[in-house]
Parts: C-alpha cells; sequence; structure tokens
C-alpha cells in the first residue's frame, strides 16, 4: 500500500513539474506591445499550466487504465462491482469548483487590471454629443484621464476598409499612426455590417457595430507595425480586410501628424 | 380505444414494405426510423466533409486561389450548418435516441410513432433544399450564426432557403424532442424507476427539455430575420432601427444550448459503451444524473459568451464567465466517473472502447481551452480567431463524433446481426485520431497569433502550420474509408454477432439481433440493474 502511494505521488509530481515546464518555457503567444499584452500572457500561462495538468493527468489516468486493467486472454468474468464512491465523487466535485471559482476571480482582477470594469464614456472635444450611450468596449482610462492626456480617434469601419480619423488634425488615414507609451482613445462606428477590431500583439479586440458606438482604449508600449484584422464575417473580402497601425517615437508620430494635418475650415 | 389504435397500427404495419424498402417509407417502427435517421445523417455527414475538405484545400496556400471568395463563404456556411443541423443533431438525437429509448424504458415504440416519422422526413428534404439552394443563386454566406445585417445585405435567395431550411430542421428537432420527454416519462414498463434507467435515458430528457426550451427561440429569431429580409421590416437592420445585438442574444440562447444538445447524447451514449466493454458497473450513476440536469440548467444561462467583444456592457460579460465556467464542474464529474468506472475493470480493447477513450481525450482537451474562453480577458484576444474553431471541433468532432463512431462499432451487431471487423475498425480510429489532432491541434497556435476564423487569405507567415492542418484534414477523409469498406463488408458476409455479443445487461441486448417489430416476442423484461456487472446476475449469463 505503501508503495502504491509512492507511485501515485511520484506521477503526480511528474505532471505538475513537466507542466510547470512547458508553461513557462513554450511560448504560444505573439510580440507583447501593448499595456494590456503582459497581463493577458499572465492569466494565459496560468490557464496554460493548470489546463496541463489537468490534461496530462487525465490522458496517462486513461492510457494506464487501458493497459493495466485490459482483458488478458485467460480472463473471464467482470472487474469489480464497484458503484460510486461518495466520498471521492464529493472531493472531485468541490476542488473543481474551487479551482474554477478562483480561475473566475482571478480573471476578474485581470479585466479589472485591463480596464474592462471602467466606466464607457469617451469624452471627446469635437464631438457635439458628449453624453452619447455607449453600448461597450474596453475603456483603460478614466474620464478624467481622457479629457487630459490622449488621443482621440475616430474609426469608421466599412466593407472591406477601416478609415481612421484624427480629429485634432481634420484629416483622415487609412494607416493608424500612434506614439507609442500615450494612451490611445478610440470610439468606432460601422457604416454598413458588423466588424471587429483586432490587433493580436495588443491582446485587444472589439467589434464595430453599425447603429451602436463601441469604444476601445488601449497604450502601445512597443515601437512597430502591427496588423490590425477585421475579426468578424463581413462579407466576401473579409480575409483582405486588414490595416496596419504604425506605433513610433513621439517625434516621429508628430513630425507624421503635421505633414497630414489640414486647418480647419470655418464656413 | 386502446384495442382500435392497436387495430390500426397493426393494419397499418401490414401495409408497409418489407426488406430494404422499408428505410425509404413512412414506417412508424422506432428502429426503422433510428436507421433513417443515422443513414441520412451520415450521408450529410460525407456532403459536409466534402465541403470541410474544400476549405482545408483553399487554406493550404495564404491566397484566395482556390475557389471564388463568395463562394469559399457559401461553402463555410453549408459545412457548418449541415454538420450541425444534418448530422450531429439528427444522430446523437434521432437515431440513437429512437432506436435505443423505447428499449430502455421497456416500451414498443415511441410515444407518438407518426410525429416520430414526420420528425425524421422533414429532415432529407430540408437537407436537400439547403444544398441546392447553391445552384439557384448561390447558397447562404453570413456563416451559420446568419449575423444580420451581413445576412439581410447578402445575396436573400439563398438566406432565406437557409431561413426555410433550418426551421423545418428544428421543427424536427422539437418534434423529437416531445417525443422523447414522453416517451421517458410515460411508457416506462411498470415497475421501472426512473433511478434504474440507462444513463442514456437521462441525457435524452435533459437534452430534450433544452430542444424545447430553446428551439422555438431560435424559430422565432429566425422568421423575424426573414421578416428583414424579405419585407424590408427593420427588427435587427440598424438602417430602419433595429438592434443587429439583440439578434446575437436570441441567436445564441438556442445555439449555446445546442452545443448540449449535441454533447449531452454523447455523454448518455458513452456511459452505455464503457460499462460494457469495461465489465464494471457505471461509477456514480446519482452524481451523474445530477451532473446532466446541471449542465442544463447551467446551459441555459450562459449564451452571451458568445459575445464578449460584441456590445455587451462589463457587467454582463463578467456574469457570463463566471455561469460559463461553472459548467465545467458538472462535465469534470462526468469525466472523472468515466476514468473511475474503466479503473479496475477487465478492459476489451476494441473499436467501440477506443473511440470512447479517444472520445475523453480530446474532450477534456476541449473542455479546458473551453473554461479559458470563458475568461472574458482571455476570450477577447481569440473571439473569432482559429482558437476558437480548434475549440470547438475538439468538442464537436474530437467529442461527439467519436462516440457516433464508438456507438456504431457498439450497436452495429444489435441492429444488423453481424459483427463488425475489428481490425478495419482499429485502423479506422488510429487514422481518425492522428488525423483530427493534427488537424485542430495546431490551430490553437493560429489563432493566439493572429488567424481570424471564417478567412480565405491569411498571413503568409502561417501557411506552415495550416498545412499541417490541411494534410491531418486529408488523414480525416481518408479515414472514412475503412470504415465504409469495413461496414458494407460486414453488412453481407459479418461474423455472426448472435443476440448478445458483448454479454451487456441492457434490455437491447435481450432481445433477437435484429430485434423483432415489437422488439420482445413476449413481455418486456424488468431491467432494475442495467450496470450490475461483477455482481450474480451478470455471473449468471
Amino acid at each position: 500500500m505503501l508503495n502504491k502511494n509512492i507511485y501515485l505521488i511520484l506521477i503526480i509530481s511528474f505532471v505538475f513539474a513537466i507542466s510547470f515546464w512547458i508553461g513557462f518555457n513554450v511560448n504560444l503567444l505573439p510580440a507583447e506591445a501593448s499595456i494590456n499584452a503582459p497581463i493577458y500572457d499572465e492569466l494565459f500561462k496560468i490557464l496554460f499550466i493548470i489546463g496541463l495538468i489537468i490534461f496530462i493527468g487525465m490522458t496517462i489516468a486513461v492510457i494506464y487504465s487501458l493497459f493495466k486493467f485490459r482483458k488478458r486472454n485467460d480472463q473471464i468474468g467482470d472487474g469489480i462491482a464497484l458503484e460510486g464512491n461518495l466520498s471521492l465523487e464529493i472531493v472531485w466535485t468541490i476542488i473543481p469548483s474551487i479551482i474554477v471559482l478562483l480561475i473566475g476571480l482571478y480573471s476578474y482582477n485581470i479585466y479589472d487590471r485591463m480596464g474592462g470594469m471602467r466606466e464607457l464614456n469617451h469624452n471627446h472635444e469635437m464631438m457635439s454629443s458628449n453624453t452619447e450611450k455607449i453600448w461597450a468596449g474596453i475603456s483603460q482610462t478614466s474620464n478624467n484621464e481622457i479629457a487630459t492626456n490622449n488621443l482621440s480617434i475616430e474609426v469608421s469601419a466599412m466593407q472591406f476598409a477601416f478609415l481612421f480619423n484624427y480629429p485634432k488634425g481634420n484629416f483622415i488615414s487609412g494607416e493608424l499612426h500612434v506614439p507609442v507609451d500615450k494612451k490611445v482613445s478610440m470610439k468606432m462606428e460601422s457604416k454598413d455590417v458588423i466588424h471587429a477590431f483586432w490587433v493580436p500583439e495588443f491582446r485587444i479586440k472589439q467589434d464595430i457595430i453599425p447603429g451602436q458606438p463601441t469604444i476601445l482604449n488601449f497604450t502601445p508600449t512597443k515601437v512597430g507595425k502591427y496588423p490590425i484584422i477585421c475579426a468578424e464575417l463581413c462579407g466576401p473580402y473579409h480575409g483582405g480586410m486588414r490595416a496596419s497601425i504604425i506605433v513610433e517615437e513621439e517625434s516621429v508620430y508628430n513630425e507624421w501628424f503635421n505633414k497630414n494635418k489640414k486647418p480647419e475650415v470655418n464656413l | 380505444m386502446t384495442i382500435s389504435i392497436d387495430q390500426q397500427k397493426t393494419n397499418n404495419e401490414s401495409l408497409q414494405p418489407k426488406g430494404w424498402l422499408r428505410y425509404f417509407s413512412f414506417s412508424l417502427d422506432h428502429k426503422v426510423i433510428g436507421i433513417q435517421y443515422l443513414v441520412c445523417g451520415f450521408l450529410f455527414y460525407l456532403i459536409g466533409g466534402t465541403l470541410a475538405s474544400a476549405i482545408r484545400i483553399e487554406l493550404a496556400s495564404p491566397m484566395s486561389d482556390f475557389m471564388p471568395r463568395d463562394v469559399y463563404n457559401q461553402v463555410l456556411t453549408l459545412h457548418g450548418t449541415i454538420m450541425i443541423f444534418l448530422w450531429i443533431v439528427p444522430v446523437v438525437n434521432g437515431a440513437f435516441g429512437n432506436y435505443l429509448i423505447p428499449f430502455y424504458v421497456g416500451a414498443r415504440d415511441m410515444a407518438f410513432p407518426r410525429l416520430n416519422a414526420v420528425a425524421f422526413w422533414l429532415i432529407p428534404p430540408s437537407g436537400l433544399m439547403l444544398v441546392a439552394s447553391y445552384f439557384v443563386e448561390g447558397a447562404a454566406q453570413a456563416g451559420w450564426t446568419a449575423y444580420p445585417p451581413l445576412s439581410i445585405t447578402t445575396p436573400q435567395s439563398g438566406q432565406i432557403i437557409w431561413i426555410l431550411s433550418v426551421l423545418l430542421l428544428g421543427g424536427s428537432s422539437i418534434f423529437g424532442g416531445i417525443n422523447f420527454i414522453a416517451t421517458i416519462i410515460k411508457l416506462r414498463r411498470p415497475g421501472l424507476k426512473l433511478m434504474q434507467l440507462p444513463m442514456y435515458c437521462w441525457a435524452m430528457l435533459g437534452t430534450s427539455l433544452l430542444v424545447v426550451l430553446s428551439t422555438p427561440v431560435l424559430a422565432g429569431t429566425l422568421i423575424l430575420l426573414s421578416f428583414d429580409i424579405i419585407a424590408n421590416t427593420g427588427f435587427f437592420n440598424p438602417v430602419l432601427g433595429g438592434n443587429v445585438v439583440v439578434y446575437q442574444h436570441l441567436f445564441w440562447f438556442y445555439s449555446h444550448p445546442a452545443v448540449y444538445i449535441m454533447v449531452l447524447p454523447a455523454f448518455g451514449l458513452v456511459s452505455e459503451i464503457l460499462p460494457v466493454h469495461a465489465r464494471k458497473p457505471l461509477f456514480g450513476y446519482t452524481t451523474m444524473v445530477f451532473s446532466i440536469m446541471g449542465i442544463v440548467v447551467l446551459g441555459l444561462v450562459v449564451w452571451a459568451h458568445h459575445m464578449f467583444t460584441s456590445g455587451t456592457p462589463p457587467w454582463m460579460r463578467l456574469f457570463f464567465t463566471i455561469a460559463t465556467a461553472f459548467i465545467a464542474v458538472p462535465t469534470g464529474i462526468k469525466f472523472f466517473n468515466w476514468v473511475a468506472t474503466l479503473w479496475g475493470g477487465k478492459i476489451s480493447i476494441n473499436s467501440a472502447m477506443l473511440f470512447s477513450c479517444g472520445f475523453i481525450i480530446n474532450f477534456v482537451f476541449g473542455g479546458i481551452t473551453g473554461v479559458a474562453l470563458a475568461q472574458v480577458p482571455f476570450d477577447i484576444h481569440v473571439h473569432d480567431t482559429y482558437f476558437v474553431v480548434a475549440h470547438f471541433h475538439y468538442i464537436v468532432y474530437g467529442g461527439t463524433v467519436f462516440i457516433i463512431f464508438s456507438s456504431i462499432y457498439h450497436w452495429f451487431p444489435k441492429v444488423t446481426g453481424k459483427m463488425l471487423n475489428e481490425k478495419l475498425g482499429i485502423l479506422h480510429f488510429i487514422i481518425t485520431f492522428i488525423g483530427f489532432n493534427l488537424c485542430f491541434a495546431p490551430q490553437h497556435w493560429l489563432g493566439l497569433n493572429g488567424m481570424p476564423r471564417r478567412v480565405a487569405e491569411y498571413d503568409p507567415q502561417f501557411q506552415f502550420v495550416n498545412q499541417i492542418s490541411s494534410l491531418g484534414a486529408l488523414l480525416m477523409a481518408i479515414s472514412t474509408i475503412p470504415f465504409l469498406i469495413n461496414v458494407f463488408l460486414s453488412v453481407r458476409n459479418g461474423k455472426d454477432a448472435g443476440d448478445n455479443p458483448w454479454n451487456a445487461l441492457t434490455p437491447e441486448w435481450l432481445t433477437s439481433s435484429p430485434p423483432p417489430v415489437e422488439n420482445w416476442e413476449g413481455e418486456a423484461p424488468l431491467v432494475e440493474e442495467p450496470y450490475g456487472y461483477g455482481k450474480k446476475i451478470s455471473e449468471q449469463k
């Protein structure tokens, strides 16, 4: 009996060790280029390790049973008439409940840190209707922060392109240029069908819905060019509906901004 | 009154064709209807599989070069619709439910035999209509979810035929659900208690409750959508003041429970198969029953997890995260119980057992990615990507389809009186298992790294992984060949099975193979312990 327990403990520690090793050494995610990304990757790593422990453990249990308890040729009759074990069943109800609850609380914390629980307001100088109802989105900044220190962009999506309106510069661009380490606040609306704004390196996504503006705020942390991908089936050219987000140093960004800026026309 | 119905039934039966022709007739025999469902579903599986192969050929290269872009969208829409509504739902519910439930409750047929036949005969015309819509003006191309406004703006004829077809299939499903509930509750043989029923009855009871509660919502939604398309109403059309997010709520109110409509019966079937081949009682019968009912209740309140990146406020995102993640608890109980059923058994390693164990491994994997997807922050990155595609194929293919094959290997001897060839069966399992994992495991990585779903073209950096996935799809296509050869050879000259080749204790094995029209020559046997392996009753056999 003691022998058996030792084997069990050895196997369980082996499963844990290999799961942790894979969890910490195998990177399945693209580069981290926004404040959200490292937070997301933390959650991913934890879910990945827990998932591996359960998956490897269950797979070993199934394959072991198939070998250990397979019917040999000379055997007749049935296995043991074991119909259940209440305490064991209670254990494997309570432990998963606790794990699931902890994961839920932890992911609430992650979501909060990503700004998911912030109030959805998009304070916009150029817009007349400041009190407009915003339906959904991720807001990484509070109201006050938006008013003082952010870059506001209006995104419109249509089959099969994104257009980025820079209200302060009074121009529209097909490429999204943003300065690094600065909060960007986007208000998005669709002209026709549902689209989605996804930047894998930022770990954020939000549908762009006709008739209901959504908002998406983020802070890029790494200079570079990343794809903006439409993630909601929007028609035949859905796969080709892409744009680029170019994160650059503030000086480079300002140069680009000033080059494109148009004077406001007062009629 | 009873006599006149009985007479009517006997009269009708004398008019029914005999032999293989009865499978093409409006038969009232639940066993004939079950086989009709199975074969019809399998033919649509072959069509849906061909469409899947077309998708994987297109995705073997990053450019959209195999078929026109709008045809690609039609292909992915038809693939999803056919696999869900014409293969998995009718087969795990209609086929096995019709064949087995009357045996399990000790009845001679289903509660409403005519309704049963109507439910089946709605399927072939709506399926053919759906496939034929391709040749009219092109099939529907808004995906199986048919989100407006895309479904309103794409060519109308295809979308309307799609709606009509799904409405008929939903009707068929509701008729079936009512019939199963009535049969399980009212037609039980005297003396047979609910808690003595084989687990598949409980699974079908839970599934049928979901069907009856949620399918009408889908029907209503699609009728409103068709008004928007035909009559320019504005329920969901934003141009006319409609709300597209309301459609998503209504759609997923059915379509999330639909996942349980596809997997709960599979949970029931595997609970029948494992004890027989492991020669052990089903572990934890009572907890299994409660976990099925727990899944039914929770399954109705989790739909918005499909909409985490859509127009949903933060509190809603959070509620549905917790509710969804908790489904893992009753589901986990079932998986632990199945492994405990294997533990200490005398396991025959045959095709039915291998497919069931493949199911456990695949489904655990899909369940783990499911719990991860339930977490809002996790989902926001991978929603609508290949990660989700991989996840749900692990559930519906790695889970349910593996169990459909396992069940075919298990019950083929009962239905035909012939055994299937074990060597071909094991070959079928090996190719399917390798092909399936090769096809779908790499797709998790694709989704995490930036490949959205439902695209005909993609970033060239993903080409190599997509080609591995396509290779897996090729293996999956090849795997049906040994299966089909096996079925055809065994029907013609398979080894004689006898009445009870597995020495099983559930009631369908206590009659001849194939069973007589009224299921038993005499009284229906009273099976109080369908899983009494290792006890006296099974040793007497």
